[in-house]
């Protein structure tokens, strides 16, 4: 059953709409993630459930009732800021207490699950500091801790740690994805990091132009792209214009000099969609030139002109020779990882 | 930069600065010890200015009643002036910034701009508008009920402390709103989302983190209203002297320098030091939460 | 950003019009028909501003006072633009104490400045004289000619200088063809806020103008001091129009909020 539901919501500016036609079931402690580039309306989204803005259309539900009726003070939500948003003239322990004080919670009550809170995050023994004397990771705990010591029915995160650096990031992802596994409170990440979003949630809503692009697990949404724009935003892709022959028998797809038993359902101009780590270098195939090699550790990119435009390819370094630049290469795929959609002709 | 250039470039800096420094020291620095100076010079009627030093000035503004009763009239017209900025120009300052954009510019435009207009011009305005018992701000307030018997404004302490309030009014908002662009844009729906009402939202997170703004602000006030010439002059008429005009009567008028020129030091020096330390002590109020 | 609620509007709107009142009324009252002050007018006519042509010394304090301005803000500007360029570059002993120094003239009232230029150009045979009048406002607008500058000088990238110099440019060339461009529109506002506050200012002048070198600030003040009388406002009117020319003419090279959130220090 669904815990949270948002409803054929939209939200127009002025004659500008920002979301449409958004629906989505959240089961309770769910990870969900809305990734999209920055104006894609994900941010939107997340303030109308808060209740800083209210949806023009259609309904956010939370157990059954109508969350937009109830005032934002009242919801009960907690919500980490892409800026934190501290209370700079108070200590963290006083951040992290504003909510239990503003629910009445009693003083002694209040000093021990702030404390617990402080220590859940990690930042026992910091609760006297100001937030101006912190580092951007230790406010972000602080925000963490304010949000999730008022027992919140649903935890909001606004891109919470686009404003720390690579590791530090990494580390949190870590530590969030932990701490939501522990208390198991639903929640809501807004990012337009395609990793973040694939390596912390149960499902991702992959938005565009204020539009559900796809809502899927990490795996699908990678794997198995719904449109062009999925698949280009989440990760590296290849995109070959191929066609469907069905007068030969068995039908035919055909990418260039590269084919394959033709998939049921389309015809005509097709577009083939495959990952640049899913195509390997063989003796039939799409023939193309390697343009450059370049080595990046753990794994060899190259960058070819084939005979159907530019294409990347990705081999994992297993020791194993590579070919040179300059050189003649036929590039294969297996045809279960390759995904395939009409393509309007030109 | 390279060793080198770093000593080649080590008279640079004073080379640039040195003709503004001579002008300075010229005609800033000495004029001002010559004031202070002239204050323990000796006056009199027929032999004019003496060049000698004695305390008769200084004596004569610590034991006339006249002078401690100016003084304080100066300073109870600056703080009331100060308070009547904070009081006003703080909810604005914040009504203000909740604005969009175009309307925010516009009054921001409005309610600044009389900063750079003449203060002669603007005073003049309150003198219109004061007018006697039967002026216009006098029937407005009538008509409204706020007041059943004309308020004398001219001539009156109450004036001068409106006009001035009006005058120094830019200068609390300019203060007030520098503040709130410090502000987190987020901070009030982060704490609206921990259940916190408007009431609670302006009292323990806008509040303080707009005293700094508001304190410094008031300083500002504090001390252009204490020196506040024009406004007192026009206003107060020549009945009720502040220590600037009386000042200019010691001067001009009286032409009793010396005096004069002991109630100018002893103003400007109260000033300095309610400033530094007024100053010194907002610091190390916020010194833990604003670096 | 949550709305404003209508209490805070009713707030905004008083707020709003008794700020532009006194100014307002200024101007209507200039517009008078009537031989005398009264509130509201009745009826629109040029008369006042047609009578100042014959008070010659406000004509005469009208030249003065843009005289003075633009003198005093050009040389002001002079002073101020190698100052500012030191202290926007140079790391040296004694640079904070010397900003504080120029940066004083806003903190020392103006009834003091006036009172020791009174004494000193009396004392040196310059009293009255407009030169005294110059090296006065000089002092006293260059920390708003300063503090432009030094904004201009320390936003400008510096690389760029770099660049030119390892073109080939150096010394006179490259100040002139490289740094004043590029700080060009912080010194233009600074020497329109100079003007202003320097056409605007009474306090000290008071001090120091003699029959002759009265600016029009002085002149009003002496007006107004005996009798208040619309001819006064259609003066104050004019000068507001000038400050307001001014104004734009900020707005046009710097914006004009830019400008007047650098006033935000202790000021004069």
């Amino acid at each position: 059953m669904a815990y949270l539901e948002l409803d054929r919501v939209a939200k127009q500016f002025g004659a500008q709409t920002v979301v449409d036609d958004f629906s989505l079931s959240v089961g309770k402690g769910e990870f969900i993630s809305f990734l999209g580039p920055s104006g894609c309306g994900k941010t939107t989204t997340l303030q109308m459930i808060a209740g800083f803005l209210d949806p023009t259309r259609g309904a956010i539900r939370l157990e059954g009732k109508d969350l937009t009726a109830i005032h934002p003070a009242k919801r009960g939500l907690g919500i980490v800021f892409q800026s934190y948003a501290l209370f700079p003239h108070m200590s963290a322990a006083e951040n992290v207490a504003f909510g239990l004080e503003m629910r009445g919670v009693p003083r002694a009550d209040r000093a021990e699950r702030v404390r617990a809170a402080l220590a859940m995050v990690g930042l026992a023994g910091y609760e006297d500091r100001h937030p101006r004397r912190m580092s951007g990771g230790q406010q972000q705990r602080v925000a963490l801790a304010r949000a999730l010591v008022i027992k919140p029915s649903v935890l909001l995160l606004d891109e919470p740690l686009s404003n720390l650096d690579a590791k530090l990031r990494e580390e949190m992802q870590i530590e969030l994805r932990q701490i939501q596994r522990t208390i198991g409170t639903t929640t809501i990440l807004v990012t337009h990091d395609q990793n973040e979003a694939m390596s912390l949630s149960d499902r991702i809503v992959v938005m565009s132009q204020g539009r559900i692009e796809q809502i899927g697990t990490p795996q699908e949404t990678y794997e198995k792209p719904a449109s062009a724009f999925v698949s280009q935003f989440l990760g590296k892709t290849n995109d070959f214009a191929g066609s469907i022959d069905r007068t030969a028998t068995p039908p035919r797809l055909v990418a260039g000099s590269w084919s394959a038993p033709a998939p049921a359902g389309l015809n005509g101009a097709i577009t083939v969609s495959i990952r640049p780590e899913r195509i390997g270098f063989g003796e039939a195939g799409l023939s193309a030139k390697i343009v450059t090699r370049i080595f990046q550790g753990n794994h060899w990119l190259f960058q070819c002109e084939s005979e159907c435009g530019p294409a990347i390819v990705i081999r994992q370094n297993d020791g194993t020779a590579q070919p040179a630049e300059g050189e003649a290469v036929r590039l294969a795929w297996r045809p279960e990882d390759m995904s395939v959609r009409a393509r309007a002709s030109a | 930069m390279s060793a080198v250039a770093e000593e080649r470039n080590a008279r640079a800096p004073w080379a640039l600065t040195a003709p503004a420094l001579m002008l300075f020291i010229g005609v800033l620095l000495i004029p001002l010890a010559m004031t202070v100076m002239l204050s323990f010079h000796d006056w009199g009627q027929y032999k004019g200015i003496e060049p000698v030093f004695i305390l008769k000035n200084w004596r004569e503004i610590a034991t006339d009643p006249y002078y401690a009763e100016m003084f304080w009239r100066t300073f109870r017209i600056a703080i009331l002036t100060t308070l009547l900025t904070a009081l006003l120009g703080a909810p604005e300052a914040y009504i203000l910034n909740r604005m969009s954009g175009r309307w925010k510019s516009f009054f921001l435009l409005v309610i600044l701009g009389p900063l750079l207009i003449s203060v002669v011009a603007r005073t003049l305005g309150w003198a219109l508008l004061f007018g006697g018992n039967n002026g216009l701000v006098n029937k407005l307030l009538m008509s409204l009920g706020v007041i059943h018997s004309p308020i004398p404004f001219m001539f009156t302490e109450t004036g001068m402390v409106v006009a001035l309030a009006h005058v120094m009014m830019p200068f609390m908002v300019l203060s007030v709103w520098a503040a709130l662009q410090r502000l987190d844009p987020q901070i009030e729906n982060a704490a609206m989302s921990l259940g916190a009402g408007p009431i609670t939202i302006i009292r323990r997170i806008i509040m303080p983190q707009i005293m700094p703004g508001v304190l410094s602000g008031a300083i500002i006030v504090f001390s252009l209203s204490a020196s506040a010439f024009a406004t007192p002059a026009i206003i107060g008429g020549r009945r009720l002297k502040v220590a600037a005009t009386l000042a200019y009567d010691e001067f001009l008028n009286t032409l009793n320098w010396p005096l004069g020129a002991a109630v100018a030091t002893l103003l400007l020096i109260a000033l300095v030091l309610i400033v530094i330390g007024s100053n010194a002590l907002i610091e190390r109020r916020y010194a833990e939460v604003f670096r | 950003m949550r709305r404003n609620g209508p209490l805070a509007l009713i707030f905004h709107t008083i707020f709003v019009i008794v700020m532009v009142a006194p100014i307002l009324v200024v101007c209507l009252v200039a517009f008078t028909p009537d031989g005398f002050l009264s509130l509201p007018t009745n009826g629109f006519s040029l008369r006042w501003f047609r009578a100042i042509g014959n008070y010659p010394e406000f004509i005469q304090a009208f030249w003065v006072s843009l005289g003075l301005g633009a003198l005093s803000s050009l040389v002001a500007l002079l002073f101020a633009v190698p100052a500012a360029l030191a202290i926007a570059r140079y790391r040296f002993r004694g640079r904070d104490a010397l900003a504080a120094l120029f940066l004083s003239p806003l903190m020392i009232p103006h009834v003091v400045l006036g009172i020791a230029f009174l004494r000193f150009f009396t004392s040196t045979g310059l009293g009255g004289s407009f030169a005294a009048l110059i090296i006065a406002h000089v002092i006293i607008v260059f920390p708003f000619a300063l503090r432009l500058t030094l904004a201009a000088a320390t936003g400008m990238d510096r690389t760029v200088e770099m660049a030119a110099v390892s073109l080939g440019a150096n010394g006179w060339t490259l100040f002139r063809r490289v740094t004043l461009p590029l700080i060009l529109p912080g010194v233009i506002s600074g020497w329109a806020l100079a003007f202003i506050q320097s056409f605007d200012d009474l306090t000290m002048t008071v001090f120091l103008a003699a029959p002759g070198t009265e600016t029009l600030p002085v002149r009003m003040f002496l007006y107004i001091q005996d009798n208040i009388d619309p001819l006064v406002t259609s003066v104050s009117a004019c000068v507001i129009a000038v400050t307001l020319t001014a104004l734009i003419l900020l707005d046009r090279f710097y914006g004009l909020d830019r400008v007047l959130a650098g006033k935000g220090d202790p000021g004069r």
